[in-house]
């Protein structure tokens, strides 16, 4: 069905992550020169060896101690005479090789243990968790000290416990991202399907957790690095085999003699274990907010030619106008995406407007414009909105909060996200009072509760005092409701306030919604989809289609007589009026 | 009404609770003895609202929640604790079809991969599994080019039509649609539920419909049975239980569901009243 409209809900969502990911890290410098350094230290790791002029272990008693660049050692001699470049080179292998094996080992068993603790949970978590806090109890350093002690010098060992040292970041990280996709419902279709755990889990969650498994490679590969060189450092690697840390230490001890020696490891660990960082880094911003490469954050670009904002704003009667607005999104540079075009609207007090449409039509956002609560690289490139007598678009965001509340106040579709669980709904309640009507606290909270009973809450004087996670949804949209007209606002936006709620309980708050419209003559705009709240509520509906207002007019009208064929489409869509299916005809024992 | 053949699904006394996390607090249970017969080809609708059990009473069929007590009898075998060896045999059988295609679908998968991969798991591979892809997509009316794409390149409705092939891989008798189109737009829902219709008059497959909304229910289910807080408390034919609910619930939740006449809601509004009114005196 190629005729069906691309789903996009919200226009800033990115629609292809995975291409675009690596064309933005490749644009950005530090992305450049880190990989330029790690490929660099991964060549000298394989060919450091074949590449170095000397042998790292070869000795002239004439080099000890040799300045850089004054002879065949280019980087000078060590204090055993022996040539700081060659060394350096050969070090590399075992170096990188070092935080390779510690890497590995860590993410073979965390990562392994924490798919199974994620995935299985109970047993498998609590051994898993368990043994993971065992090991970060554990002093890291004695521990090593002890195997080096038991095992003697080798570089391999000492990673290898380094890795399992190192274990519990991944079992953490992989078991928390486990559970959280492990609850999707491709994982449970998968099963349905009759897929093996070892399927699912490679197939399906792997996929997923890869990676931040692979950002977090990068970040430990340095930290490794850095222990290892510690390690090194302090006299727990084995002499034979040149790293960087035991030349940083062969150096150090020579450091009156021969201060430069002492650079050239330093700045070889110190140069890789940024590399790591700021990739690991990079990686990590890019994947997580797809916008970062937009630059810094912008207040909503809103161009308004001047003039013709006041060049009629007091011509029509309508409590609130909206003319010509346009809203559009950047893509790119040049390009933008029109989600509002050219809308029209007007409300006057004591009216229900609907604004019906499907998703991705543009009526969130055309709410959100009149709200000033459109994101900040929204560009709102023509147009009007007139409350009362005071244009809205242009405001600044004092003056826009001195409106919100007292004069527009706004009702979310999902009632629960929209309260802070942090805070009592009396608190919630008491700050916009206080701050807009001036009350003081007793007065605001004897006010909170008449709200409350206003809006059919049955207790109020417990519901006051409760937490969001206590309230059932139907109770927190009314509790959000009652905090919205606390203001007495004389125009409410409620965008699909009733969505997210039962069928029972949205009957219960369309006529919550339409009592206080009434009472209070307030403009109401209704976001929506349903026809059939619109037929229960509206006076006036406007359709919306592509960003545009295809027609708009009295309810009745509208829904008994559609002219646009799109309001016609929209309308033989509705469920009701699609013929009840027939009883199954008794096919058994034809069939038997 | 000619009963005669056994059901192809009996649920018989089921309870499901889920375990509090408090400690040594008691289980929470969501299901209370819940009886129900699908029989083979038609179409039971389940309705109710959130938290009337009835997602959880599908999701015990399919064995992704553990049952309490009760018994689930599938083609006259007990399937109510089906180790996981049998469970996977049942794949070829019980399939589903769940409410939100854009959480259902795997986003880093390929379509041609999301569809092989029930076959995949039954031992069908390589040129017969991606004949098979090719007929899936067809069956479902999205082009064949659509399998070598990625989920987010396809609108809510195409991306349920792709979980409805996926369901359809295994050619099983019976599918569970979990709110199948209440995540879509209401131009798309009409068509969504047309396949369904298709689909099973041109295969004979059994459907289990799960919904909160009466007119889903009205279009596709021969019969319906309504839920209410881990009950069943009404089931019937569609229109009988649509035309002449006996039970003060169904009763309230059929003149909630507002329609697109103004007038007639406006009646309805009324009735929906009084019923409050009679109901608060009783």
């Amino acid at each position: 069905m190629s005729g069906e409209p691309a789903a996009l809900g919200t226009p800033e969502l990115p629609t292809f992550i995975r291409q675009g990911t690596f064309r933005r890290l490749a644009k950005m410098p530090t992305v450049w020169i880190a990989t330029v350094i790690l490929f660099t230290a991964l060549f000298f790791s394989f060919f450091g060896a074949l590449l170095a002029p000397f042998d790292p272990n070869f000795t002239d008693l004439n080099m000890v101690n040799m300045a850089p660049f004054a002879s065949d050692f280019l980087l000078g001699g060590d204090r055993a005479g022996r040539d700081i470049f060659s060394r350096l080179l050969v070090a590399t292998s075992n170096t990188i090789g070092g935080a390779a094996i510690a890497v590995s080992i860590s993410v073979a068993i965390g990562a392994s243990i924490g798919l199974m603790a994620g995935y299985y949970g109970r047993v498998f978590d609590a051994l898993g968790a368990w043994l993971s806090n065992l090991i970060q109890a554990l002093p890291g350093i004695i521990v090593l000290i002890a195997v080096y002690v038991v095992a003697g010098p080798s570089t391999v060992t000492s990673m290898i416990v380094v890795g399992i040292l190192i274990a519990p970041v991944y079992f953490r990280l992989m078991r928390n991202v486990v559970i959280s996709v492990r609850n999707e419902l491709y994982v449970d279709a998968a099963r349905v399907s009759g897929l093996s755990d070892i399927r699912i889990m490679s197939r399906h969650i792997f996929v997923v957790v890869r990676a931040p498994i692979i950002i977090e490679m990068a970040y430990i590969a340095g930290i490794a690095l850095v222990i290892q060189a510690t390690l090194e450092f302090i006299g727990l690697g084995s002499p034979e085999n040149p790293t960087w840390g035991g030349m940083l230490q062969d150096s150090f001890n020579a450091l009156y003699i021969s201060p430069f020696a002492i650079l050239w490891p330093a700045l070889s660990i110190i140069l890789t274990v940024l590399a790591f960082v700021f990739l690991s880094n990079a990686v990590r911003d890019t994947l997580g907010d797809p916008r970062s490469s937009g630059g810094k954050a912008r207040k909503a670009i809103v161009s308004t030619p001047d003039s013709r904002a006041t060049a009629d704003a007091g011509s029509t009667h309508a409590f609130l106008t909206v003319r010509d607005l346009s809203v559009a999104y950047p893509l790119s540079k040049n390009e933008s995406r029109t989600v509002v075009n050219k809308v029209n609207l007007e409300v006057n007090r004591g009216e229900v407007l609907g604004l019906v449409g499907e998703s991705g039509s543009g009526k969130t956002q055309t709410a959100f414009a009149i709200l000033g609560l459109l994101p900040p690289e929204a560009i709102v490139d023509s147009g009007r909105i007139v409350l009362g007598s005071t244009p809205l678009l242009g405001l600044t965001e004092k003056k826009l909060n001195a409106l919100r509340g007292s004069e527009i106040a706004y009702v979310p579709q999902e009632p629960m996200s929209n309260l802070d669980p942090a805070f009592t709904v009396g608190q919630q309640f008491g700050y916009a009072m206080r701050k807009k009507l001036g009350l003081s606290k007793a007065q605001s909270r004897e006010r909170a509760l008449s709200l409350l009973a206003r809006v059919n809450i049955n207790d109020p004087e417990r519901v006051y005092d409760y937490y969001p996670h206590q309230l059932s949804g139907g109770m927190a949209q009314r509790v959000l409701i009652a905090i919205a007209v606390s203001c007495d606002p004389e125009l409410l936006i409620a965008d699909e306030p009733t969505t997210a709620l039962d069928v029972t309980v949205q009957a219960e708050v369309l006529d919550l919604l339409r009592g206080l419209q009434q009472e209070r003559s307030m403009a109401l705009i209704l976001v929506t989809h349903n026809f059939g709240v619109v037929a229960d509520i509206c006076d006036r509906v406007a359709v919306m289609k592509d960003g545009e207002i295809v027609e708009t007019g009295d309810t009745r009208k509208i829904v008994k007589h559609p002219e646009h064929p799109y309001t016609q489409l929209l309308l033989s869509s509705v469920l009701d009026n699609v013929p009840m299916r027939a009883p199954l005809e008794p096919q058994a024992e034809v069939r038997a | 009404m000619s009963r005669e053949a056994t059901p192809l699904l009996q649920v018989k006394d089921l309870a499901v609770e889920y375990r509090s996390s408090g400690w040594r607090r008691p289980a929470n249970r969501v299901l209370h003895n819940v009886s129900l017969d699908i029989h083979e080809g038609e179409t039971l609708g389940l309705v109710g609202e959130s938290g009337s059990g009835k997602t959880t009473l599908g999701r015990s069929i399919l064995g992704l929640v553990p049952v309490a007590s009760g018994q689930i009898i599938y083609d006259g075998r007990d399937i109510t604790r089906a180790r996981r060896r049998a469970r996977r045999a049942l794949a070829r059988e019980i399939q589903v079809v769940f409410q939100d295609p854009y959480s259902s679908l795997n986003p880093s998968l390929l379509v041609s991969d999301i569809l092989s991969e029930p076959l995949r798991a039954a031992g069908i591979g390589g040129a017969e599994s991606r004949r098979r892809v090719r007929e899936l997509l067809d069956r479902v009316g999205m082009p064949a080019d659509a399998s070598e794409r990625y989920p987010v390149e396809f609108s809510g409705g195409q991306r349920q039509r792709i979980a409805i092939a996926r369901a359809l891989a295994l050619e099983p008798r019976l599918i569970i649609c979990d709110e199948p189109v209440s995540a879509l737009d209401l131009s798309t829902q009409a068509r969504v539920l047309d396949l369904l219709i298709d689909i099973q008059e041109r295969t004979g497959v059994t459907l289990l419909v799960i919904s909160h909304d009466l007119s889903v229910i009205r279009a596709v289910c021969h019969r319906v049975a309504v839920m209410f807080k881990g009950e069943i408390v009404e089931q019937g034919s569609t229109s009988s239980v649509i035309n002449h609910p006996t039970q003060m619930y169904t009763k309230k939740l059929l003149l909630a569901a507002p329609v697109t006449d103004p007038d007639e809601q406006r009646e309805r509004r009324e009735a929906r009243r009084l019923l409050a009114e009679t109901e608060a005196v009783a």
